[in-house]
This record gives structure tokens, sequence and C-alpha cells, in this order.
């Protein structure tokens, strides 16, 4: 069953002349952990406005839980949990006085609830008397995860939580998610890491307001169809500008230490013309090996169509 | 000897009894890619303001470019170039206007800036943007211009901190060949930046733990002397045991 639905929506700014978002559709269904995956810009975050019913989309519709974004607006806004990418809790609140005024909002207390937050607050908890201004990145973070969830929401949207945070703390958050999912909460989530798509269930690859692809990861990897290598050699910089000048490549760029490397064609002998192309631009100590690709790889692809 | 271009030395700071930078010593060569890692409430900042002559330091020493970071701030400012995600260009001025100010603030002349700012747009392809307004442009386009602005005083170090967040996985590679450009140029580039595979990017990166540096080698060797294939692993080795990132 699909507890949020996306009907082509669009979204524009300035008088029509900012395309934000351009007919998306979408469904995420209940239990889901469904991500949105693209750069600043990409529409993310209007998405996010509408279906949190603090924008009105130009035109298409869209539901949570049944209820319509434009007409049940109240009755979403006190069901759903919403982390915004910029941190907005009370600054000149302690971590606690923050999370008993959200509960308090939303008509609950910490006590009904706290079993949804518990592996999040204890972490928390030695700086309950803390002002939330005063907290590190990570722990706002947390902070507002707690905030979001303490009156039970059908669904969780949260916009970009790891955009800036360290990689540690970014697979510390995922945990998180991992296990508020298998409580069964419906979470949607965006972030500019591809490598972060692959922890969800099902992503939507956005680009310039479109929504390129939706599937899940292993599809999205399944339906690369191209054969790809990664190459390296002690001088990746000239490597690079060599093999963007070979007549059989398609696309090459850097991953990382090595090379991502892509044909025109499939030929058997793709492998042997390469090394022989970059034996005469005198590289030597190559590599070169037949790689699956990553959702980074199907996501530059995507954008080349 | 490489030409050393910035040299620190037990380099300290202090806020209270909180000890945010303790004695890192390090020392930077003229052109190279020199990646500053570590985790959120690492020390990272801290030390670039420092080096940025933007903070006094508590103890130790540290020169930049020659200059000294308790002595010679202004010299310090003056000499280097810095661009982060988030302050970099003013979005209500159009291009032509942020190049022209930029240059203006750092006191090339008239005849210097009228240069410089045609050789950039023609280096960026720009020319039927001048005219825009900075914020109107995609974010990609900002970022390399933000770069390309944040040299136009043609210092020889830049700090970029955090430059490619946010920006989408073409962008970010295409900001990485101009940042290996203008170190063929021998300009010397000190880069943040939460993306690990962006690290084995660097010729040598250093990775901060709770105020210390805790290792710094070049990508390939850190993997090998941790026994693992990849820089992510490097830092999540090293930064999962942070005691002070927690407060």
């Amino acid at each position: 069953m699909s507890i949020v639905e996306v009907n082509n929506i669009t979204k524009t700014y300035n008088k029509g002349t900012v395309l934000a978002t351009d007919s998306i559709s979408f469904s995420v269904s209940e239990g889901e952990l469904f991500g949105l995956i693209g750069p600043d810009g990409a529409g993310k975050t209007s998405i996010f406005r509408i279906l949190t019913t603090l924008l009105l989309a130009d035109s298409g519709t869209a539901t949570v839980n049944g209820w319509d974004v434009v007409n049940d607006y109240s009755t979403i806004r006190n069901n759903i949990g919403y982390m915004p990418g910029k941190f907005s809790l009370y600054q000149d609140l302690s971590v606690e006085e923050n999370l008993e005024f959200f509960a308090t909002i939303f008509g609950t207390t910490i006590a009904e609830n706290y079993h949804l937050i518990k592996d999040i607050y204890v972490q928390l908890e030695p700086f309950k008397d803390r002002r939330a201004g005063k907290l590190s990145g990570g722990m706002k973070q947390k902070l507002a995860l707690c905030c979001a969830l303490i009156h039970k929401p059908v669904v969780l949207f949260l916009d970009e939580p790891t955009t800036g945070v360290d990689p540690v703390s970014r697979k510390e958050f995922w945990n998180m998610l991992k296990r508020l999912k298998e409580q069964g909460i419906t979470i949607i989530v965006s972030t500019p890491y591809m490598d972060e798509a692959n922890l969800c269930d099902r992503i939507a690859l956005m680009q310039n307001g479109k929504i390129m692809s939706i599937e899940t990861p292993e599809n999205i990897i399944k339906n690369y169809k191209k054969e790809l290598w990664a190459v390296a050699s002690p001088n990746m910089h000239s490597l690079l500008t060599d093999l963007r000048e070979f007549e059989l490549t398609e696309s090459c760029y850097a991953f990382g230490d090595s090379l991502h490397l892509s044909f025109k064609e499939k030929n058997e002998d793709n492998r042997s013309k390469t090394l022989a192309f970059l034996g005469s631009r005198n590289h030597s100590s190559l590599e070169m090996n037949r790689i699956n690709p990553g959702i980074e790889d199907c996501f530059i692809s995507l954008m080349q169509q | 000897m490489a030409e050393q271009v910035i040299k620190v030395e037990r380099l300290t700071k202090r806020f209270g009894d909180f000890t945010a930078v303790d004695e890192i010593s390090f020392e930077v060569n003229k052109g190279e890619i020199f990646g500053f890692l570590g985790a959120n409430g690492a020390g990272k900042t801290t030390a670039m303001r420092m080096l940025c002559g933007l903070s006094i330091p508590t103890s130790g020493a540290a020169s930049v470019v020659g200059f000294d970071v308790y002595e010679q701030t202004e010299d310090i400012k003056k000499n280097i170039g810095y661009m982060s995600q988030r302050f970099s260009l003013y979005e209500d001025l159009t291009v032509i206007e942020n190049i022209k100010f930029y240059a203006g603030i750092y006191g090339l002349t008239k005849k210097q800036i009228k240069q410089k700012s045609e050789e950039l747009i023609d280096r960026l392809g720009l020319h039927s943007e001048t005219k825009k307004l900075v914020g109107a442009l995609p974010l990609g386009w900002k970022q390399k211009l933000a770069f390309s602005v944040a040299l136009v005083h043609e210092p020889k170090i830049i700090f970029l901190d955090e430059p490619t967040g946010g920006v989408d996985p073409v962008t970010r590679r295409q900001f990485w060949e101009m940042i290996y450009e203008v170190s063929a140029k021998g300009v010397t580039v000190f880069v943040t930046t939460h993306y690990m595979d962006e690290a084995e990017y660097c010729n040598r990166v250093s990775i901060m733990v709770d105020g210390r540096i805790e290792a710094l080698d070049a990508p390939r060797k850190l993997k090998e002397k941790f026994n693992v294939s990849s820089m992510d692993d490097v830092f999540y080795l090293l930064a999962r045991g942070a005691k002070k990132a927690a407060i």
C-alpha cells in the first residue's frame, strides 16, 4: 500500500522563470526507506516542502497517508515528522526543553514514545541541559531527529540530514535510520551523497527538477548496460587527459584512486587497444580491470543521456 | 628540497579549558594539493582560521607564504586565496561586478582588473553571462566562478573549505580538474572535504582527530599503512575513536 503519492507535481519560482520540479510523479510504500538523490537545485527541497504542506505546487496533486496536501494540510501537519535541511530547533532552549516543547505541541509526552527515540536520545542525555545552539553539528542533528520523531509520525521527512557531515557521523546516522525503519516508520530522505543511495529501499535519481530514474539501487545498477573499467597509473592527471582524447572512449571520470572508463562500443580488444594507446603516450605501470558500476557511475551516465 | 609554503610547529589553540587544536606540526610544499581531513569538531576549521590569519594561536609557531601567523596576519590575508561552500560570491551582484569587487578589494589596479576580468571570463566561457546576477547561475558555475575569483590576485596558496558540497558528480570532477590545473602552475592547494574519493586526488592528506593530526601521508601510503583498500576505511579507522566529536 502506498502511503505517499505524488502526481505530476510542477513548481516554479520567480513568476515561472525558475522550474524547480517538472511534472514529478512517484509513490512510496508503507514502511519503505525512500531516497531522493541529487545535487543542489535538483528539486529535492521543493518536493519536501510541498509534501509537508509548507509550499503550494503550481499544478499536480499529492497525498500523504491518503490526505490531500492542500485540503487536509492541518491533518498532515499533525501526523508527520519533518527535519528541514537547515537546523530549525530553538537554539536558546536546552536539549530537554526542545524535546518537551515538540512533544507538548503535538499533544504527547516524551514518555509515551520514548521507545522510538531511546537509541538516539541516550547519546544526547549527558548534554540534556545544554542549549541546542551550543551543540556540535552531529548532536544537533540527533536532537532534530528526536524532535521530529517524538509524536510517532506516520511518515518521517528528512531533507539532507547528512549534508556537511563527516563520513563517520554519516554512517552512524544511516544506522539510526535503519533501526527506525525496523520499527515500521516510513522515511523519505534526500541526500547529495551518492554512496548513501545504496542504503535506501528505492531511490529517485534527480537532476534539474526531473527524476531520471526511480528504482531499487540494485536495479539502477543492473540497468547500466555498458562495460566499465577502472584504469590507474602513477600519473593520474595526464592519464585522464589522454584517455579523454582516445578515440574509443565514451566517457572517463576520476573515481578516487582510479579512473572509470567506458567505451563507445563493446569489443573484445578494447582493453588491449587502450593499453597500447596509453603505452604510446608513455604511461607505464598501468592497471586496467573490469568493474561493476556504482550509483554515482549510473548518475553520471543518466545525466549525459 | 621542495619549497615549503606552510610551516606549522606545535600549533595550539585553546578556548578556555578546551583544546581545539593540540600541538599540530606539518609542512606543505609549493604546488602541492594538501587534503586536510577530520570529523566534524576535530579542529579543522580552527586550524585553518589560524593559517588564514583570522585567529591568533595560543602557542606554537606557524608561517604561511613566509609570514608569521602572530605578527603578520594582514600580509597573510593579502597573499592567500580563500573559498568556502558557504561564503563565496555576492548573489545580488552580477558576474562581472563580483570579479571587479574582489579584484578591487585585493588592491589590483584598474588596468589589472580589466585584464584579469577578461582573462577569467574567457577561461570560464562566461561571455554571455557577465551581466547576469550570480544568484541566477547554476551552482556548478557559481563554484567555478568563486574558485577563479579567489585566485584573481594570484595568491601562492588557495584554501578551499568543502568546495564541492552539494555539487553534482560531473561538476565535482570538473572542479577537481581546475584544482589540478592551478597546482600544475605552482599554486598550493589546501583543501577540506567530506568526500573520501576526493581525498584520493590529493598529493598528501592529513587526518585530524580530537585536535591532533593522527595521520599524514600520500593516500596510497596511508592505505598501505592501515592495510585497507580506500581512504574511506582509513578515515573510519582513525575517526571512529574520536572522543571530543560528541561534545
